[in-house]
């Protein structure tokens, strides 16, 4: 069944961005302003926000309320975990990853920019680039989000100028570049009227770019900017052993997210860490046959050759195997109220796989505000390190700036299960 | 170097392979999943997706419908035909049992059963093990929602505490609990109700027919249509009309409400759903108007 012709056809894909801003730069009023000239703000949501904005004394439409989702958040009056949203333009859909931009809540970014292709950075034309602005910048960079655009909002309060937003501009270049931002953009809005978000309005006539839809509309899509190699973390073996179906009796399906690259059938292709070799006989999904598979598609790969392979095992091109490892050095964020201490044994999860580990060694703490390099013994909440890991198991890994699936690890507390820190191997 | 390649999975196709990746996480790290089966479209599509998630093989989990014995018939009949034919094994357990256990404790004979479905989904949770229980529900449905995670943990009292989540990173799920917790696991969390009703379309799902347009007798309440049924009849002095509706959501008779509505197809469902103007618990989800913070309230409690 196909869709009827005037349903807007979605071919564009999907793209995930986070936000980021200060208390109070407008990011809540720029979401629901994405949602609100996108059409999606619905009916009956506006009017449980009129009733509010009404009980709260305001007369216009607070846009911001749209996005308050927790009891606990509603009556402190600020945003305390990430929130997803989504809206849709009829040709892309969208994943807004919603951060809030505390002192104490770096963990909440790292988690945001962990999935977004794109950052939206709000800077308030009137404060310019501040410290919070780095820090978000460096996280942001940290994490690896290929593309940053600052959003340079309330400009209707300075009077639509563009030398302000040109002087914000040239203060936030002269910091970019020291972090190796490589990708940066800028956008004069005012949220709160809806100027340069969907509509151009008609103070901004000075600025001749794209509108932050425009440019979220044309960003490229993860994985498309450069070749990759193929990695493939299996996740499940299938062995159906069906005595109703002789024909499954041999069936060995190997269960994964090609999470980078491609594959094609014929490919030959090297399992890690036990380095075995075969080629690929069928690629599957659902009841389908694929030529090939590409990079964020769920399949099953079956193997020409019987190999011993299990959840944790990652297959790779033959020709593109890195090396199984058993010490890695790694950026560490650390997520949990309870300190990281190097006396304890963690668990780290990497791909598909789970091992035991241990801190050797804290190179040094970075302070997100300065980026200064500081000595320290231990981590607390919130706390960006530069630390050496023991493994007692290898893994199989790439720097975190080749490839983010299999660059980035979890650390996990075994007493209480909580994830405790998030690790980008260096 | 592999070549560079252009090419990007649509967005349906790229929601697929994010569902289908977290019901192998939970395959992978659970001993003893179940998913969450009530005959409603999330979860029917929930189905499509463990089937190509896991087939040919079997699915490494039971279907539980938590049944509040207050279903719409041409629910649960298809919910029991649905696990026939892909020849899954369902469980179903009962509000009514916990009721008569005395676990469950209505306020009055008519109070809805629909937020007691915690008690007893508690209650096969403990009965069978499960560690993990894997739902259809979507971050777009609800405020409190979006802030769920994909793997979300629950305390052996089944209570969500949003204020202490897991953090959750790239695509690295932590699906770990100790002996009597439990995780939620949301494949199609990212899902909006209208990715729901295009995959429906296109993987030609079949759906129980109170989805569709079909005249019914309703009464019209706080701007909301009520079924008249056996469970909920007619009040003295209220108005019955025979008024064309479909259904959004399936849920419980007494607090799921139908739409006025001609759409009898899926296309025209989608086109409709594509240009509505009111979100879709709102509109059919009686037990959501009480208070803005109800949802959250429930969760806590041990909701889905
Ligand atoms: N004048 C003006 N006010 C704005 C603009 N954007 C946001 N605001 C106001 O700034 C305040 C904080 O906005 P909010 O979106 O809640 O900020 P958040 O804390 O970053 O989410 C609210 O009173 C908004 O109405 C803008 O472009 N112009």
């Amino acid at each position: 069944m196909s869709a009827p012709e005037h349903l807007p056809d979605i071919d564009n894909g999907l793209l995930r961005f986070l936000t980021c801003g200060s208390v109070d730069d407008g990011k809540s009023t720029l979401i629901g302003r994405l949602l609100f000239d996108s059409k999606t703000i619905l009916a009956d949501t506006l009017n449980a926000i009129e009733r509010t904005s009404a009980r709260r004394g305001m007369s216009a439409v607070d846009l911001s309320l749209l996005t308050d989702g927790l009891q606990a958040e509603r009556e402190q009056g600020i945003t305390i975990d990430v929130a997803y949203r989504y809206f849709s333009t009829g040709t892309r859909k969208y994943i807004i990853a919603d951060a809030p931009g505390h002192e104490q809540y770096t963990r909440n970014m790292v988690t945001a920019a962990s999935t977004a292709n794109l950052a939206i950075i709000l800077v308030d034309a009137r404060k310019g680039v501040l410290t919070q602005t780095r820090r978000h910048s460096y996280l942001a960079s940290l994490v690896g989000i290929p593309h940053l655009l600052v959003a340079v909002n309330k400009m209707d309060l300075v009077d639509y100028d563009q030398a302000v937003f040109e002087r914000i501009r040239a203060d936030y270049l002269a910091f970019a570049d020291k972090l190796g931002i490589r990708d940066v953009r800028f956008i004069p809005i005012s949220a709160l009227n809806g100027d340069m978000i969907v509509d151009r309005g008609s103070r901004l006539g000075w600025y001749a770019g794209p509108t932050l839809l425009e440019i979220l509309e044309a960003a490229p899509a993860a994985h498309t900017e450069r070749a990759e190699d193929f990695r493939f973390p299996v996740q499940y073996v299938c062995r159906p052993q069906d005595a109703a179906n002789p024909e499954l009796h041999d069936y060995r399906g190997f269960m994964g997210r090609v999470e980078s690259g491609e594959i094609a059938v014929g490919d030959a292709v090297s399992v890690l860490p036990s380095g075995a070799t075969s080629r690929v006989k069928a690629i599957e999904l659902g009841g389908a046959r694929l030529e090939r598979a590409i990079h964020e598609q769920s399949v099953t790969l079956l193997l020409e050759d019987e190999i011993d392979i299990s959840r944790g095992d990652l297959i790779v091109k033959a020709a593109e195997a890195p090396e199984p490892v058993k010490q890695i050095d790694a950026t560490l964020c650390w997520l949990s109220e309870a300190p990281l201490s190097p006396a304890r044994t963690y668990l780290v999860r990497h791909t598909t796989r789970e091992v035991k580990a241990k801190v050797a060694q804290i190179a040094h703490r970075v302070d997100v505000n300065t980026l200064a390099h500081e000595p320290a013994a231990q981590l607390a909440m919130n706390d960006i390190a530069r630390v050496t890991l023991k493994l007692a198991q290898p893994i199989v890994a790439d720097a975190y700036a080749d490839n983010r699936a299999t660059g980035a690890f979890i650390v996990i507390d075994e007493s209480t299960n909580n994830t405790v820190g998030a690790g980008m191997i260096a | 170097m592999s070549t560079l390649t252009k090419q990007t999975l649509s967005h349906l196709d790229w929601l697929e392979a994010e569902a289908i990746h977290i019901l192998r996480e939970v395959a992978g790290q659970c001993a003893n999943p179940a998913l969450l089966f009530s005959g409603g479209k999330d979860s029917i599509c929930l189905l499509r997706l463990a089937e190509k998630a896991f087939r040919p093989g079997r699915f490494p989990f039971p279907l539980l419908h938590i049944d509040t014995g207050h279903n719409y018939p041409e629910v649960t009949e298809f919910r029991d035909k649905r696990a026939a034919e892909l020849g899954e094994r369902l469980i179903v357990r009962s509000v009514e049992d916990s009721m008569a256990r005395g676990t469950v404790v209505l306020k009055h004979a008519g109070e809805s059963r629909n937020k007691h479905q915690s008690v007893t989904l508690l209650e096969a949770i403990e009965e069978f093990g499960f560690d993990a229980c894997i739902g259809g529900a979507r971050r777009d449905e609800e405020k409190a929602r979006a802030k769920e995670r994909i793997m979300s943990f629950r305390d052996e009292f089944g209570q969500w505490d949003p204020k202490n989540q897991r953090p959750e990173l790239w695509n690295l799920y932590n699906a770990r609990s100790h002996k009597g917790e439990n995780i939620r696991a949301f494949p199609i969390s990212n899902w909006t109700e209208l990715d729901v009703w295009q995959y429906i379309a296109r993987e030609q799902l079949e759906l129980p027919s109170i989805y569709f347009a079909h005249v019914r007798p309703v009464v019209r309440r706080n701007g909301l249509l009520q079924p008249v049924t056996p469970i909920t009849p007619a009040q003295p002095d209220d108005r019955v009309e025979d008024v064309q509706v479909r259904f959004r959501t399936v849920g419980d008779i007494t607090c799921t409400a139908p739409v006025e509505s001609d759409a009898d197809t899926v296309d025209k469902i989608l086109l409709e759903t594509a240009t509505t103007t009111i979100t879709e618990r709102g509109a059919t989800r009686m037990d959501d108007q009480t208070s803005e913070a109800s949802m959250e309230q429930r969760k806590k409690e041990g909701y889905f």
